[in-house]
């Protein structure tokens, strides 16, 4: 079977590329999942989405994805993200840390939109990292 | 004439000095233009993609009328953003994106537009308040090493003025673009409104495929333009990073080489002298040792 070659990149840094089986992405419109031979797609991801990259014999690649997009022709799979972290670089401790933090300054002003936006990173770093939310 | 030499030794000395100095700027320098480097590299893949992303869009939405993609009708007003610096010691790199960015604006002018400076590094930032211009925006600190939220700050400032009714009309952009180690250029590039190229596909070009849009083509093109505007501005900001570096470092292998030529000669002077005042001791020895034998010679 044909193989989707995935390229993850943030503008800092290419964070992941390889080949892939399935790639599943969170779109605004809902969750995407690309298989070889997919029309071509150019999708908006969500602010604290996770991306899984599903490879044969080997474990799930899972990243925290926060915004970007997603762009899919002949195969070639890219991920652009604002800022993106593979589930193995995450210190949870620190994802933890900010979660609450976030949590805390929502409950203090239920109109605090930074603070919304930092709980959805939060949670999505945790879930990229395996952890329960 | 001991003077003289006390005077050259003094001068050798604090010469000797600064050329240490300006020689540890210039390996300082060498080393971070490969770190620059590195990091122009790393952004690399994400420009390329999202240029090609954009490049799809604007090739497949048939009647591509964003805001940020048409040129507004009798534009009044022009922002330009200027990379410089934020330490000096680099040679020309400042003046010369100043001096491109003053025939910019002449250029401007000639067309009707005003052109309003937004400035990156204190170098530019000084440039311009000492002159009293008016700057939409300024930017300090962190010319060697931008990170992309710099690069999302000064970008959402020009978008914002870009939409605006009474705001700019169109982004050019002044930085210098690294091409070697010995080469840097200043470029200018008009960012927005967004050039769209009706190019006459030849069958060697690969048609870039159907897209399908998640939501709608136009929600697309809403959220990638300011992400590509932002890129854009990243690379800018890299590449006069590296520039900068390099720039620091043939300034900083001159100054060094000057100051090496200046210790030769000024140590070739003060041999001469030393050597001087040794043939005059000589010479004040012998006359007074001829005067007494003179003298002696003369009493018997």
């Amino acid at each position: 079977m044909a193989k989707l070659r995935v390229g993850v990149v943030s503008p800092e840094r290419e964070i992941w590329s390889g080949e892939a089986d399935m790639v599943i992405a969170k779109t605004v419109d809902g969750e995407i999942g690309i298989m070889p031979q997919h029309a071509p797609v150019l999708g908006v991801l969500v602010e604290g989405g996770v991306l899984r990259v599903k490879r044969e014999g080997k474990g799930d690649l899972v990243a925290a994805v926060h915004g970007g997009f997603i762009s899919v022709a002949d195969d070639e799979v890219s991920v652009l993200a604002e800022v993106a972290e593979l589930g193995s670089e995450v210190d949870v401790a620190a994802a933890r840390d900010a979660l609450e933090r976030a949590q805390a300054s929502i409950e203090a002003d239920q109109e605090d939109a930074d603070a919304a936006i930092e709980a959805k990173r939060a949670k999505a770093r945790l879930r990229a990292a395996g952890e329960e939310v | 004439m001991g003077a003289q030499l006390r005077l050259l030794r003094r001068r050798i000395k604090s010469v000797k000095s600064t050329a240490k100095i300006t020689r540890a700027q210039e390996l300082i320098a060498s080393s971070r233009i490969v770190k620059a480097q590195m990091r122009m590299q790393a952004a690399l893949p994400y420009e390329r993609e999202i240029t090609r992303a954009v490049t799809g869009v604007v090739s497949n939405a048939s009647s591509v009328d964003h805001p940020l993609t048409v040129a507004k009708e009798n534009p009044t007003k022009a922002g330009v953003l200027i990379v410089t610096s934020d330490s000096g010691f680099c040679g020309g790199f400042n003046a010369n994106v100043l001096r491109e960015a003053e025939a910019l604006r002449g250029l401007l002018k000639s067309r009707g537009l005003d052109a309003i400076p937004f400035v990156t590094g204190r170098k530019g930032v000084t440039w311009h308040s000492f002159r009293n211009r008016t700057m939409g925006g300024q930017w300090v600190g962190f010319s060697r090493k931008p990170a992309y939220g710099d690069a999302k700050e000064i970008a959402e400032l020009l978008i914002e003025s870009f939409k605006d009714e009474n705001g700019i009309d169109e982004i050019h952009i002044v930085s210098t673009e690294f091409v070697s180690m010995l080469t840097q250029n200043v470029v200018v590039k008009r960012i927005l409104p967004l050039e769209v190229e009706e190019t006459e596909a030849s069958e060697s070009d690969v048609i870039p495929p159907y897209f399908e849009f998640e939501p709608t083509a136009a929600d697309v093109l809403e959220s990638l333009l300011p992400r590509y505007v932002e890129s854009r501005i990243f690379t800018a900001l890299l590449e006069s990073a590296a520039s900068e570096e390099a720039a620091r470092r043939r300034a900083m292998k001159s100054a060094t080489d000057n100051a090496n030529e200046l210790i030769r000669v000024f140590t070739m002077q003060m041999n001469q002298a030393r050597q001087a005042e040794i043939t005059q001791e000589i010479s004040e020895i012998v006359g007074g040792a001829n005067a007494l034998a003179d003298a002696a010679a003369g009493k018997e």
